[in-house]
């Protein structure tokens, strides 16, 4: 077992990301669960945070907390300054066109239920379709779902292959005048595929119809230019991608956000009230009622920041290399059968084992400090496609190591000691 | 590791890896579904009751190591066991995977259930040793829903 423990040499001249200091910036990372240093493999799930996004969330409190967009005081004005540069430093971030491009949500469900509830209930009517893929988490499945029940119109699914991949041609068929809508993930969270949306975007653009794409998986792996992919609707989460939970962006093409009704009715989106007529604010307020998640839309901003100020295209390529030595090591365990086998995947590796169902796998690898995610990831479609009722999952991010590969590696082997006994 | 092993006794492993009365029954009087959606364990568990006397349990499904054996042993422990022998010995399992009943001094109630006391130190797992329980619990109150026990 021991050949198992040292990467292959091929990957050594790749390994020049200073993975060491990068850790140092995450305090979690020092920590130990069961008496073991923790390996945190669960990383779609949620990824842990840098220090300076943990301090903006302390510095807020301890120094400005204030209301924002109302009050005339000093620290009002600067909780509204840094809320309202989160927005800028998200807009740049992505390439939008404007920083009222960007609406602050309490994360990707938020932000597709918001187009389901304002986009979807003014255009789509009885007959009407909406497309998504086979490869969805159930957050872009449901509201479209319900959407659809609402106004009598169907879901229709772009199938996938047995390695994780979508069907394209089954995809270009689906494609008709009744479209209303494309909702589609990037990144596939319970496989790991990358789905060609820039292609697949063009194609719903020729016959008129508005895309969505759930960017959740993507943006914590790929560098996400949204003018590049030409999307009308790109949803992701804050917590993903290094920033504090509750707090998510739905960026939105200018000409189709002004055109939608307003989601909640509330402070903060209205011009003016009076019990006869209310106008609505301009962008983004018009989307964003009530008090917002003013902490986590800075410390969002500071995450942005950490990830601008590091060489991302070096973190990428560590991430690509973590995930290709998984899947050789893994692939090499008797019994072991990795699920998703995608051309192009990030991030992810789903697999099962002979015999051990993924949430004993699970127990076991807790046991010795690795954190991974069994289950169906939110993802039961993709289960049911497949015909497994759950998969174990580790998910990486630039933060992990190959040595943690090998406690992984260690783990999987400890759990087929325990079952073979 | 000791946990661990606590956890996963042999005599859990056994009955994970050839589970009792694992079939369908034809001639059951009541037939319920156990599911949970978190983990995906999905049993179908089939009983006969007669009067007051479960004369037979089996089941059929897919889940964690944990709830197949709990189902395993459950079936085999309720055959010809009275409604009110069930009440007794399912608060007794309740209490001995959450940790309020000491294996060792339950031993003559519990007999080979007593494995399952490993179960309260890990309590994401306690569920998983309960929802075959949950779900033949309920069926007899007359319950005849998809249990779940998220």
């Amino acid at each position: 077992m021991s050949s198992q423990r040292q990467p292959a040499s091929i990957l050594e001249p790749r390994r020049t990301f200073d993975v060491e200091r990068v850790r140092k910036d995450f305090p979690v990372l020092g920590t130990f669960v069961n008496k073991h240093p923790l390996v945190y493999l669960d990383n779609a799930a949620t990824s842990q945070k840098p220090q300076s996004v943990i301090n903006a969330l302390s510095d807020f409190y301890e120094e400005y907390n204030s209301n924002i967009h109302r009050g005339v005081h000093y620290l009002s004005q600067k909780a509204t300054d840094a809320y309202e540069l989160a927005r800028i430093k998200t807009q740049e971030y992505i390439g939008a066109e404007r920083p009222e491009e960007i609406i602050f949500t309490r994360g990707t469900t938020e932000a597709v239920n918001l187009v389901a509830q304002t986009f979807g209930k003014k255009q789509v009517g009885k007959g009407d379709e909406i497309l998504v893929t086979a490869l969805e988490h159930h957050s872009n499945i449901v509201p479209w779902q319900m959407l659809c029940e609402d106004r009598g119109a169907s879901l229709k699914v772009v199938p996938m292959t047995d390695d994780g991949e979508l069907d394209l041609d089954a995809f270009e068929h689906l494609l008709n005048p009744k479209t209303r809508l494309l909702a589609m993930t990037h990144v596939s969270n319970a496989l790991g595929t990358v789905n060609p949306v820039k292609a697949m975007i063009a194609a719903a653009h020729q016959s008129g119809i508005p895309v969505l794409i759930d960017g959740a998986q993507a943006i914590p792996h790929l560098d996400v230019n949204v003018k590049d992919l030409g999307c009308d609707f790109y949803a992701f989460s804050g917590h993903k991608m290094f920033g504090p939970t509750g707090i998510g962006v739905l960026y939105g093409r200018k000409q189709l956000l002004e055109r939608m009704p307003p989601y909640q009715g509330g402070g903060d989106m209205i011009k003016s009230v009076s019990f006869e007529k209310t106008t609505y604010a301009e962008l983004p307020n018009k989307f964003e009622a009530g008090t917002p998640n003013i902490s986590g839309g800075i410390a969002f901003g500071a995450a942005i920041d950490y990830l601008n100020a590091m060489d991302r295209n070096s973190a990428h390529e560590h991430e690509s290399s973590l995930l290709e030595y998984a899947t050789t090591q893994l692939a090499s365990i008797r019994g072991l059968q990795i699920i998703g086998k995608a051309r192009e995947k990030v991030g992810v590796l789903s697999f099962v084992l002979e015999n051990v169902h993924p949430h004993d796998i699970g127990t076991i690898l807790d046991s010795e400090g690795i954190a991974i995610r069994t289950g169906h990831h939110c993802a039961q479609p993709i289960m049911t496609r497949l015909g497994i009722p759950a998969t174990a999952r580790a998910s990486f991010a630039f933060y992990n190591t190959f040595e943690e590969v090998d406690m992984l590696v260690g783990g999987i082997y400890r759990v087929i000691e325990v079952f073979g006994r | 590791m000791n946990e661990l092993r606590a956890l996963y006794q042999e005599v859990i492993l056994d009955h994970n890896k050839s589970p009792r009365n694992f079939r369908v029954m034809d001639d059951a009087t009541s037939v319920v579904e156990a599911y949970n959606p978190l983990c995906g364990d999905h049993y179908t568990i089939y009983m006969k009751v007669d009067g007051d006397v479960v004369r037979e349990v089996s089941f059929q499904g897919s889940g964690c190591a944990i709830s197949k054996a709990s189902a395993s042993m459950m079936s085999a422990v309720m055959k010809g066991k009275t409604k009110s022998e069930v009440e007794t010995l399912f608060g007794l399992f309740h209490r001995l995977v959450t940790g309020e009943l000491h294996a060792n001094e339950n031993v003559e109630h519990l007999g080979k259930l007593v494995a399952f006391e490993g179960v309260s130190e890990f309590p994401a797992r306690v569920k998983c040793a309960i929802l075959a329980w949950h779900t033949l619990h309920s069926a007899l109150e007359g319950k005849t829903e998809k249990i779940s026990t998220e």
